[in-house]
């Protein structure tokens, strides 16, 4: 499937969007959530632009699969780093372990319900932590309401990870609509985040 | 005015815009980067000078080599290889929008107009008209002539040659190769019909990615340490890893996968990298 110029035009504003929370987002955090949420819009930022350049064929690569697990993983653990410190080493170590081992039983010849079990193990905490999160400091009143955005970004990140992640999804909504729809999704999915980290 | 604007339609291919623009954009960079005092007077001066002393060598070039373009699929319809303008006339108007172009930037302060001066005589006289018949590391003095530029606009900032100057000139030499060389692989059939020695007519299509990829790094390398050097702030040296990890893992995808398209992609991608850590360079000015 050919990508036409809306699309890249729509790839292009979400690539800027995470340049700037790259550059001017995040400098209210210390040191390890900087370095987290720089990871975490660095992969995003980079996918994007691989994207633009190479077109939606690369999203068959089965390296993307790996690669998209950096982001919630990242973002969760900037997020944990900030509003939970006494899940700091923990989740941590969570995150370190579970994108190794998303790394050993996709580069491996593992059994496929072991790969899915792991990648739906690690992207589900990691995605449920970005859209809850948030949502909770806004409810106890810690964070800005704005800061549900988020929590919004995360959840519509968790679904486009979903479908590109589990042929299973597919059958609800086929590749091509999927790929269709995915410049505008990501962009929406960025202005969710760069906006709620900004306001809240 | 209609044949003027004709003249004009057939000459603009010869300056090769995308390439003259980003060669421009470096030499901006370059003056802006340094943190002095913009003065509109003298960016304008910058702009126009290098503009045309860059579009002027192109126009040499494409004169020069008018002979083998016209036996390059890729190069066959240029104006200057087509015989749509004449040959003569197109050394004159190179010429003259060479010694303006370089005649203003002396006029602008000596040692700019020297680098310009040094950009159009390694483009032109070593490159052009000595080495790209003779050897396939005439792509290296190519590389330096594009990398006056923003040496140039560095040296006018701050009224000398020193070491950001050269690690940003060095930055640009060293991403040019992926350019060059990454053309010489997508048109080798072109380039070995029109005789033009190449990297991978020469040394193999696997050398020349490997060299395709250690330039790559290279240029990172360069940008970065200018970069720390000039003191632009925190989140702009975030961003600046964060491109230059793409580069380097494109760079390692070029060597370890051996596909047009990752190499293309790498082209793609570093004229984006460069592009991006030219804007970043130049937001210190302001």
């Amino acid at each position: 499937m050919k990508m036409n110029n809306l699309d890249r035009v729509l790839l292009l504003i979400t690539c800027l969007l995470a340049a700037y929370q790259i550059v001017v987002g995040i400098d209210k955090s210390s040191s390890t959530p900087i370095t987290a949420y720089t990871i975490g819009f660095g992969v995003l930022l980079l996918s994007t632009l691989l994207l633009f350049i190479f077109g939606f064929g690369i999203l068959d690569n089965s390296i993307v699969v790996i690669i998209s697990t950096i982001i919630p993983l990242s973002i969760s653990t900037g997020l944990i780093w900030e509003h939970l410190a006494s899940y700091r080493t923990l989740y941590l170590i969570f995150a370190i372990v579970g994108f190794l081992a998303v790394i050993l039983t996709r580069s491996m010849q593992t059994p496929v319900n072991l790969r899915t079990t792991v990648l739906a193990i690690v992207h589900g905490i990691s995605g449920l932590i970005i859209f809850l999160l948030p949502i909770l400091m806004s409810v106890y009143g810690r964070t800005n309401p704005e800061f549900v955005l988020v929590g919004l970004g995360g959840a519509l990140m968790g679904l486009e990870g979903l479908i590109l992640s589990f042929s299973k999804f597919q059958s609800i909504i086929s590749k091509e609509t999927m790929r269709r729809l995915l410049p505008g999704l990501l962009l929406i999915t960025t202005i969710c985040f760069v906006a709620g980290f900004k306001l809240g | 005015m209609s044949a003027l604007f004709n003249k004009i339609r057939l000459y603009w291919p010869l300056i090769k815009i995308s390439q003259t623009s980003l060669l421009l954009a470096t030499g901006i960079a370059g003056y802006l980067s340094a943190g002095t005092r913009i003065t509109l007077p003298i960016l304008l001066g910058v702009s126009i000078s290098l503009f045309l002393a860059i579009s002027g060598s192109t126009i040499m070039n494409m004169w020069y080599d008018h002979d083998i373009d016209a036996k390059m699929k890729r190069t066959h319809k240029r104006p200057a290889a087509s015989g749509e303008l004449n040959h003569r006339e197109v050394f004159y108007v190179g010429m003259v929008i060479s010694i303006i172009g370089v005649g203003w930037a002396l006029l602008i302060a000596p040692l700019y107009g020297l680098v310009v001066f040094a950009g159009w005589f390694f483009d032109v006289v070593v490159y052009t008209f000595w080495l790209k018949r003779r050897t396939a590391w005439s792509i290296l003095w190519g590389g330096v002539s594009g990398a006056m530029p923003i040496l140039a606009g560095h040296v006018l900032a701050v009224g000398h040659i020193e070491l950001v100057g050269i690690l940003l000139a060095l930055a640009i030499l060293f991403w040019i190769p992926t350019h060059t060389l990454t053309f010489s692989i997508k048109f080798l059939d072109d380039y070995n019909n029109a005789g033009v020695p190449t990297f991978p007519s020469t040394y193999g299509e696997t050398f020349t990615r490997a060299m395709i990829a250690i330039s790559s790094v290279l240029a990172a390398v360069a940008i970065g340490w200018a970069s720390v050097l000039i003191g632009i702030s925190a989140g702009y040296l975030r961003l600046i890893a964060v491109l230059t990890a793409g580069l380097l893992v494109l760079a390692f995808a070029t060597f370890r996968v051996q596909s047009e398209q990752v190499n293309f992609g790498l082209f793609k991608y570093a004229s984006l990298y460069m592009l991006s850590s030219m804007i970043i360079l130049a937001m210190r000015a302001f």
